[in-house]
This record gives structure tokens, C-alpha cells and sequence, in this order.
């Protein structure tokens, strides 16, 4: 399945204001489909490297890698998932968005992406 | 962190802490230092300098010779070590910066970043210009000048 095609899976959940593919390593954008006020190359970068850091929090309390991490303001939320091949998939949606189900959604295409 | 002009070590030390990046040196299109951080020998300041100031310029010759514009940045990734080289206009002309980087931080962070610095620094510059020309008479007296602000001795 194209890129295109799983990001369109999250952009289309009412309140979810764009998606991403991510590499995980160098925190680039591989993949987008976002708003115009949304800027990519920050989401990515930062969504990268809080991954990376969380990662690093979880392995010293002995724990597995997290399967996706949510990160909740009072305009919006963050959502993350690692995939296969090194990539990220990050989802940016405003407050009112249904959290439970973009995180659903998030984790079918984190299993489906690369 | 040693600058030659004061105004640029607040953008600067914002792109340091923020990007995580191990070396960093500014300079102008032709290669003269500006401000650095990371480096201890002036030796290597000055070659890092001109190497990347011609990396610059030859891919700006083959950007014309392709029929494109010039590029933004050029980028090597190592498996250790990764050194992200960009150029940036400010007003006093255009610039370089020439950033290394290793695992604890990201290409994209520090493009993120350095993105913000440009844009800071262009923001920061004072309107006029230091008006010293360097002449052929006393260049050896602001090259040692120059060198005694980018490493304090």
C-alpha cells in the first residue's frame, strides 16, 4: 500500500489535522499529509527525538519498547507510533479529535507501513 | 563558544542547547570565521573553514551547470558522525554554517534548528556594517586578531 494511501487512513478521522512518516533515526519527514499550518519538518523532528528519548527512559526501567506514546495539550495532541524499517508514524489533531480511535487507526497502519 | 561579533552568540548558544550539536562553526561565503564552538586548535578552524566554504562553492557550480539553483545544504551521514553544511543570507551577506553533529541528536533537529538560528541571526544583525577594510598591509594583524577572539589567548 502506498504512503499516501495509510496517511489518508488517520486524515480522514474528524479532528486530526495531519500525519506523518518519520524516520526515526534522522527525524525526517519520509511521507505527509498535513494542513497548511502544520509544520512537518518540526513535527517530525521533535516527534523523533522524543521517541528516542522515551525509548531511552523505558530500557532503563527494563521495560520493552513503547508501541505508541500521546502527547495531550489544551489545543490539541501529539500521537506516535513506531513502525517497521525504522520509521515513525505521528499523527497531529486538535483537542476534540477521538483519541481512542486515531490511536487504533495509528497502530493498524504503524503494523502495515514499510 | 567564541564569536568575532557579539550580537551572533545568543542565536548561537539558543542552536547549541537546543540542537545538541558537538561543533559548529559560522562563517562567510569565502570562508572567514565568524564565530565557532567545539574546535580547540585554530589550525583546524581555519581548515574547516575553507573546506567547507569550498564545498559550498563547488556545489554551487554544479547547481549552474545542472540548470538549478543553488543548493541550501549539503549533508554527509556517517555512522558515528554526521556534518550538516548550509548556507543562509543575513545582512551582512550571505553566510555558512557548518554543524557536526553525532547520535545523540538527529539531522532533523539540527536542520530544525539551524533553520531558526538563520533566522534569528538575520534578525539580530546590527543595520550597519563594521566599516574596516582589511587591507594587504595589516591582513597577517587581523588574521592573528581574529584567531585571539575565536579561542581567547
Amino acid at each position: 500500500m502506498r504512503f499516501a494511501d495509510l496517511l489518508a487512513e488517520l486524515t480522514r478521522i474528524p479532528g486530526v489535522r495531519g500525519a506523518l512518516l518519520v524516520s526515526r533515526e534522522d527525524g525526517l519527514v519520509v511521507a505527509d499529509a498535513l494542513m497548511e499550518s502544520v509544520d512537518g519538518k518540526a513535527v517530525a523532528a521533535l516527534a523523533a527525538s522524543l521517541t528516542g528519548r522515551m525509548n531511552g527512559v523505558t530500557a532503563a526501567l527494563g521495560h520493552p519498547e513503547p508501541v505508541s506514546w500521546q502527547l495531550r495539550g489544551s489545543d490539541g495532541m501529539l500521537l506516535a507510533a513506531p513502525a517497521r524499517e525504522g520509521l515513525l508514524v505521528v499523527a497531529v489533531a486538535a483537542a476534540e479529535a477521538n483519541a481512542g480511535e486515531l490511536r487504533l487507526r495509528l497502530l493498524s497502519v504503524a503494523g502495515r507501513a514499510a | 563558544m567564541r564569536s568575532l561579533e557579539p550580537w551572533v552568540e545568543a542565536p548561537l548558544s539558543t542552536f547549541l542547547a537546543e540542537s545538541g550539536a558537538r561543533i559548529t562553526l559560522l562563517m562567510t561565503s569565502s570562508g572567514q570565521v565568524v564565530a565557532q564552538h567545539g574546535f580547540t586548535h585554530s589550525l583546524d578552524v581555519m581548515s574547516a573553514a575553507a573546506l567547507g566554504a569550498g564545498i559550498m562553492a563547488a556545489t554551487a557550480e554544479l547547481s549552474r551547470v545542472m540548470g538549478s539553483r543553488p543548493l541550501d545544504a549539503v549533508v554527509h551521514q556517517g555512522s558515528a558522525l554526521g556534518i550538516h553544511l548550509a548556507g543562509f543570507d543575513t545582512p551582512r551577506g550571505r553566510w555558512l554554517g557548518l554543524v557536526v553533529f553525532g547520535k545523540e541528536t538527529s539531522l532533523g533537529l539540527v536542520q530544525l534548528f539551524f533553520g531558526r538560528m538563520a533566522h534569528d541571526l538575520g534578525r539580530a544583525a546590527p543595520v550597519e556594517p563594521p566599516s574596516r577594510p582589511v587591507l594587504a598591509e595589516n591582513f597577517e594583524q587581523e588574521l592573528n586578531s581574529s584567531l585571539r577572539s575565536l579561542f581567547g589567548r
